[in-house]
């Protein structure tokens, strides 16, 4: 039986396109927020789909990442890298799953109809509750700021392993070979 | 196993790293408006209201006095001829929403020259929900919101005359004449005497979409069947504190209110882009149902204090025009929500009169 040195090529697809849509979303956050000016109603009706179209390619992602697993980190690695590449990738898939749920429910404990486009309005997950929603709102941004940190770690491994190390790990997500 | 790249110098590609790194680091924080040029946000604006009315922690950060209404919105059919929206199908919505009275002092006397407002989600049986918030005044005193944020700096009450400062009202009003028609607007209209009464105007443009796509730019109107009969400005200090919400408790004793949605269709040529600007000469105006208010109740117990009366969200059928208010009260309301549900809802002015405590809603 020979190692398997990629992802599975579902997984590969799934990383970069979400990877441009998680970093596209932690940008849209921040900007509409930052402003009262005609932008903060475009950016929050390009944040609501996207949200929702992350939760659903996660739940893709997530259920191929358990059925094929991932290659074998090199033997060589440090421990503690290992524990670090482990933990980080746990706490990576948690912030995905996490965040649109959270902005999903923080919608519906607000009262708001969840307009996903214009039309389409997703059913309320949570009670309306006004304290509900202090607790989400205050959440959604504590994590997503985490969730920030933990990408810009995520991006530095990677490239560390692929220009320092080169030892496989930054291949085994870019290409079949 | 010999590995000719390991012996080079890790330096070069760690710098890269740190460069890659720091560069997205310093996009984000930009982006979020932590460096570079101020901005106005929601934050912005909540604050120039908050040094302008006090800090009321658990209120509403304008029009934080206030009471539920509730009744029905019975369509004709006339505005399914504008609009593709459920709510203009001929039979009845749930209109559920709120009187208020301008500024942020949720106990302040009634009798003011202030906005008179009504705030209503109007919910078609299909469950397809429209959100207004509407004043008595056909126009709004600003156009966009870095004025907003300036008249509220610029018209702070001082704790001694309660009147703003002279010079900095005049310094202000010399660069906003829109805010001096406003002003000489508020001083010439009629102030009603009753929320039942009262006209309640869209402020805003918006857009009507009919079932073909076509698009009509329009202002709508809460037309009251009780006549209107105005306060005498020269005796508002003698009026009750909650004289307003007194009356329309008692009125609502003589039977249910009525208020008919008049969408008023933009001519060529109107401003649609500017809350400050009155549409003026003959337009075409088309009665579309009639809003009936039958029932009342305290913040506290009425189901309609923790909603955010955020005039974008609409139906299919009605959108946003290009006026920039839109998007400003959309993320002020935001924040003024944000903030009070982070507070915890205080009493109302109209529940403590009923025996009313605590934060049930």
């Amino acid at each position: 039986m020979t190692t398997r040195h990629h992802f599975h090529p579902v997984i590969r697809v799934l990383h970069w396109l979400m990877a441009a849509l998680i970093l596209a979303m932690l940008f849209i956050g921040v900007a509409m927020v930052s402003t009262a000016g005609p932008a903060y109603h475009s950016l929050i009706g390009l944040h609501r789909p996207i949200g929702i179209a992350l939760l659903v390619l996660v739940s893709i992602r997530l259920a191929v990442r358990l059925k094929t697993g991932a290659p074998a980190l090199p033997a060589d690695l440090p421990p503690l890298m290992v524990a670090g590449a482990k933990a980080s990738h746990v706490l990576l898939y948690l912030s995905i799953i996490v965040m649109p749920l959270i902005g999903w429910g923080m919608l519906s404990a607000a009262g708001y109809p969840v307009v996903l486009v214009k039309g389409i309005v997703l059913p309320p997950i949570l009670p309306h509750d006004i304290a509900l929603y202090a607790v989400l709102r205050v959440a959604h941004t504590v994590i997503a700021l985490l969730f920030f940190a933990l990408i810009l770690g995520h991006l530095a491994a990677g490239l560390f392993h692929a220009l320092v190390r080169r030892d496989g790990v930054f291949e085994a997500i870019w290409r079949n070979r | 196993m010999s590995e000719p790249h390991a012996a080079r110098s890790p330096a070069l590609p760690l710098l890269i790293i740190a460069a890659i790194v720091a560069t997205i680091v310093v996009l984000f924080v930009w982006t979020a408006g932590w460096i570079g040029p101020s901005r106005v946000s929601g934050g912005t604006v909540a604050n120039a209201l908050q040094y302008n009315a006090g800090l009321h922690r658990g209120y509403r950060r304008a029009h934080a006095k206030g009471m539920c209404i509730a009744g029905g919105f019975d369509a004709n059919g006339a505005g399914t001829t504008l609009s593709k929206a459920d709510v203009f199908r001929t039979g009845r919505s749930m209109a559920i929403g709120r009187f208020s009275t301008g500024g942020g002092n949720p106990l302040a006397n009634d009798g003011r020259n202030v906005f008179h407002a009504m705030a209503l989600r109007i919910i078609s049986p299909n469950g397809q929900e429209w959100r207004t918030a509407m004043d008595h005044t056909a126009i709004f005193p600003v156009a966009d919101v870095k004025s907003f944020v300036a008249q509220q700096i610029a018209t702070q009450p001082d704790p001694k005359t309660g009147k703003p400062d002279p010079a900095l009202l005049t310094a202000y009003l010399a660069k906003h004449p829109e805010t001096k028609r406003f002003m000489d607007y508020m001083k010439t209209m009629p102030l009603p005497n009753s929320f039942a009464n009262g006209t309640y105007h869209s402020i805003n443009a918006f857009r009507f979409i009919d079932a073909a796509g076509r698009t009509r730019l329009v202002r709508w109107k809460m037309v009251p069947e009780d006549k209107l009969v105005a306060l005498d400005k020269s005796k508002l200090a003698t009026l009750p504190k909650n004289y307003l919400f007194d009356e329309f408790i008692q009125r609502l004793k003589a039977g249910p209110v009525r208020w008919h949605l008049i969408v008023t269709l933009a001519n060529p040529g109107d401003v649609t882009d500017n809350a400050t600007i009155q549409w003026t000469g003959p337009h075409r105006q088309i009665d579309v149902g009639t809003l009936t208010i039958d029932r009342w109740a305290p913040e506290e117990t009425g189901d309609c204090r923790d909603f955010n009366y955020d005039p974008t969200v609409l139906p299919p059928g009605i959108a946003v025009s290009d006026d920039p208010l839109l998007s400003a009260r959309s993320a002020v309301y935001s924040t003024s929500y944000t903030r009070r549900a982070q507070e915890g809802s205080g009493p109302s002015a109209i529940g403590a009169q009923f025996g009313i405590s605590g934060k049930k809603q």
